[in-house]
């Protein structure tokens, strides 16, 4: 698959060099360890709230699995019903068409500004570049994706861009480039979040008032009445979606839901899931235009950029049920350690592991689908249950497969892999055979290293010394070390 | 344009489920027929008033009487200046007091909308579950605009309007019309993901919830 702009960012190392850099910078997996520490405890207790969260969540699943196995049905019911709403639909087939699309209805506008609601989307597709190329200045209004437009950043994670950065390091970007952009920080701004919260209000809000073109991602669509939904916090959603004259949303083709009433289940799981509150400050939907309430314009761009391509894959086709809450980057143990940016990609976390290599054709991110010790706890935390570590396991044996079509010899590692395939994706099948292998082996082990194998694994094992594998396995640790609160973990790490 | 980006999508699609048997339903999404759990319990007006209350809305209780006086006291608390009024909104319900009143007819601009202190509206349902107020911007509520650059926004409730929880309010909502689901005032968990209230949206969020006396 081409035409993706952002899904990978070029020339960003492989994961495992990157990971090195970010585990060398302290400064980093503080952030990281506070701020997913304190994300995780409270999704916890909103999610426990509710007695049948896994009915929820398996009904949330299913509605997923289902639509996607009838993506093109729904994709025309939408396009039917936001048409008679007064909305205008269009489909782009990758990135490059996205970002034409969008420029050629900003230009009819005769508009060189825009302002931006948060979207993944729009971030996947380079659409800022983009724009800027034509001249048009996008402006970022969430408040994670200002600091990481002001700082001149890459985003790190898919709800909190930001995630990174402390206080101290926001309003040092905020004092530094503010008056760049627009408004200048406030005289003695300080580093406590409600000032530099006021600060963004402050330095966003004029730009808010004149805006006459924004551009949005959406969280769902409604096939049955055409409803768009957009989920926040801050307001600056509102700001976007009712002051401008013009409406551009892009939305990956996955988003679309059969009908309205579906809502019910994503608007439990979404919140309790992302920012682990019961439900977030806003969400807007509207249907089409509404005459004289908010824009007179609305565009509605579908977007495909290599989520046809994942659909073909039977087992990695669950990964478009992502309904990008950001959970399991939140529990990741790998996530914690590296961040985003390791990850090279404008999805990191266990999603970006499995999704990015889908959209992109894992030659090209190859060392994605290993960033993972298949602990299972995105799995766990998943509101639509992805079943990443069977997806990343998948993926394993296409990477094998895809550098053996590349190199031109021959060998049993993609054979291996699909065989781990079938004993990884199940939890309970991986901890018996981590716990026969940890005996087994020490037989054939010497000083700690398995050096030749017989039969199939000669070739493979003549080439490398496979460490034997420790007494306990990096997943039962995990399990017996990683008690259920992030305060254990920072004291057992402090030495009590 | 040739083969345009909706043909080429849909063929995509239509290739990638090449799998998917014919016979089978698009509409009917098999749901897993699990029980449905009331989350709210017996009390659903007080876990309405409780849930806004964690949120950091300023709740109050008042019987049909008192509710005028109790949006007076939470302009006051303020010390509002201007109060936009949306069309359709009770008479009776507005407080006499200090403030200029702002009706939307003709429609405000922005920049009056801006300098407005406050705005009072109704409400088309409330949830009690998740402390969230629903505005379909009809009579009483006004156009989308009108409850987002006030700093204060004050919402009058009826005690019947609050359903349990999201899919029972969901149901009571006509999804033509715009929809707006305020749950507390405007808040970021962007610094180091803990929650801090105000940001672009009204900073101040008062429910005023009408029991019968
Ligand atoms: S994969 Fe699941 S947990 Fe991760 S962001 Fe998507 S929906 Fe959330």
């Amino acid at each position: 698959m081409s035409g993706a702009d952002n899904v990978v960012w070029l020339g960003t190392p492989a994961f495992p060099e990157a990971a090195r850099t970010a585990l060398a910078d302290p400064q980093l997996r503080a952030n990281l360890r506070r701020a997913t520490g304190t994300i995780r405890d409270r999704r916890l207790a909103v999610a426990a709230e509710l007695e049948d969260w896994e009915e929820l969540r398996e009904r949330a699943a299913t509605i997923k699995h289902h639509t996607l196995r009838h993506l093109d049905h729904h994709l025309l019911r939408l396009e039917k019903a936001v048409t008679a709403a007064g909305g205008v639909v269009h489909w782009a087939a990758d990135a490059a068409e996205a970002n034409r699309i969008v420029t050629r209805l900003v230009e009819a506008t005769g508009e060189s500004e825009v302002v931006k609601v948060k979207s993944m989307a729009t971030q996947e597709i380079g659409l800022n570049e983009a724009l800027a190329d034509a001249g048009i200045r996008a402006y970022e209004t969430d408040l994670a994706e200002l600091i990481v437009q002001l700082g001149g950043d890459r985003p790190s994670h898919i709800l909190v861009p930001a995630i990174h950065r402390n206080r101290f390091e926001i309003r040092e970007i905020f004092q530094r480039e503010m008056g760049e952009w627009g408004a200048p920080a406030p005289e003695g701004l300080t580093a406590e979040p409600r000032d530099l919260a006021e600060a963004a209000r402050l330095h966003l809000r004029e730009r808010f008032l004149r805006a006459k073109v924004a551009v949005s991602g959406a969280n769902f669509a409604t096939a049955d009445t055409g409803t768009v939904v957009v989920v926040e916090s801050e307001g600056n959603g509102r700001m976007c979606l009712t002051l401008p004259e013009t409406l551009i949303t892009v939305m990956g083709i996955e988003k679309v839901l059969p009908s309205f009433a579906d809502l019910d289940v994503f608007l439990q799981l979404l919140p309790r899931s992302s920012t682990g509150e019961r439900m977030n400050p806003y969400t807007s939907l509207w249907t089409g235009v509404t005459e004289g309430d908010g824009p007179r314009n609305f565009h509605l761009v579908l977007l495909d950029n290599g989520r046809t391509a994942t659909l073909a894959d039977e087992v990695g086709r669950q990964a478009l049920a992502c309904i990008r809450c950001s959970a399991c980057l939140n529990v990741c143990p790998v996530y914690e350690r590296t961040g985003g940016h390791a990850y090279g990609s404008v999805y990191p976390g266990p999603i970006g592991a499995v999704l990015t290599p889908q959209l992109v054709g894992v030659e090209h991110a190859a060392s994605l689908p290993f960033a993972s010790t298949l602990c299972g706890a995105c799995y766990d935390a998943c509101p639509v249950k992805i079943n990443i570590p069977e997806v990343l396991v998948h993926l394993r044996a296409e990477a094998v497969e895809a550098e053996r079509r590349d190199r031109l010899f021959p060998t049993p590692e993609a054979l291996v892999m699909k065989a781990l395939g079938a004993v990884l994706g199940s939890p309970r099948r991986l901890a018996a055979v981590q716990r026969l292998a940890a005996g087994a082996s020490r037989l054939v082990a010497r000083d700690g290293r398995i050096g030749a194998l017989p039969g199939p694994f000669a070739r493979w094992s003549a080439t490398r010394d496979t460490p034997a594998p420790a007494r306990e396995s990096l997943r039962a640790w995990w399990r017996r070390t990683r008690t259920p609160t992030s305060e254990d973990i920072r004291t057992k790490a402090e030495g009590k | 344009m040739t083969m345009n980006g909706r043909e080429t999508v849909l063929d995509a699609i239509r290739g990638a489920l090449s799998g998917v048997p014919g016979s089978e339903s698009p509409d009917a999404t098999p749901l897993s027929h699990g029980r449905r759990v009331d989350h709210a319990g017996p009390d659903v007006v007080g876990m309405f008033a409780d849930r806004a209350a964690e949120y950091r809305a300023t709740v109050v209780r008042v019987p049909p009487a008192d509710v005028a006086e109790a949006v007076g006291r939470a302009l006051a608390r303020t010390g509002a200046r201007s109060l936009v009024v949306p069309p359709g909104f009770p008479e009776g319900l507005v407080p006499e007091g200090p403030w200029s009143r702002l009706a939307d007819v003709p429609p405000l601009s922005i920049g009056q909308l801006d300098e407005a202190d406050a705005v009072i509206t109704t409400v088309a349902t409330a949830i009690a579950v998740t402390g969230t107020v629903t505005l379909d911007h009809g009579p009483g509520q006004g156009r989308r605009v009108l409850t987002l650059l006030p700093d204060q926004h004050i919402c009058v409730v009826r005690a019947d309007q609050i359903a349990p929880d999201v899919p029972e309010a969901l149901r009571l909502l006509d999804p033509y019309r715009p929809l707006t689901l305020v749950s507390g005032p405007s808040a970021t968990s962007d610094i180091e993901l803990d929650r801090v209230e105000g940001v672009h949206g009204p900073r101040t969020l008062d429910i005023v919830v009408v029991v019968d006396a």
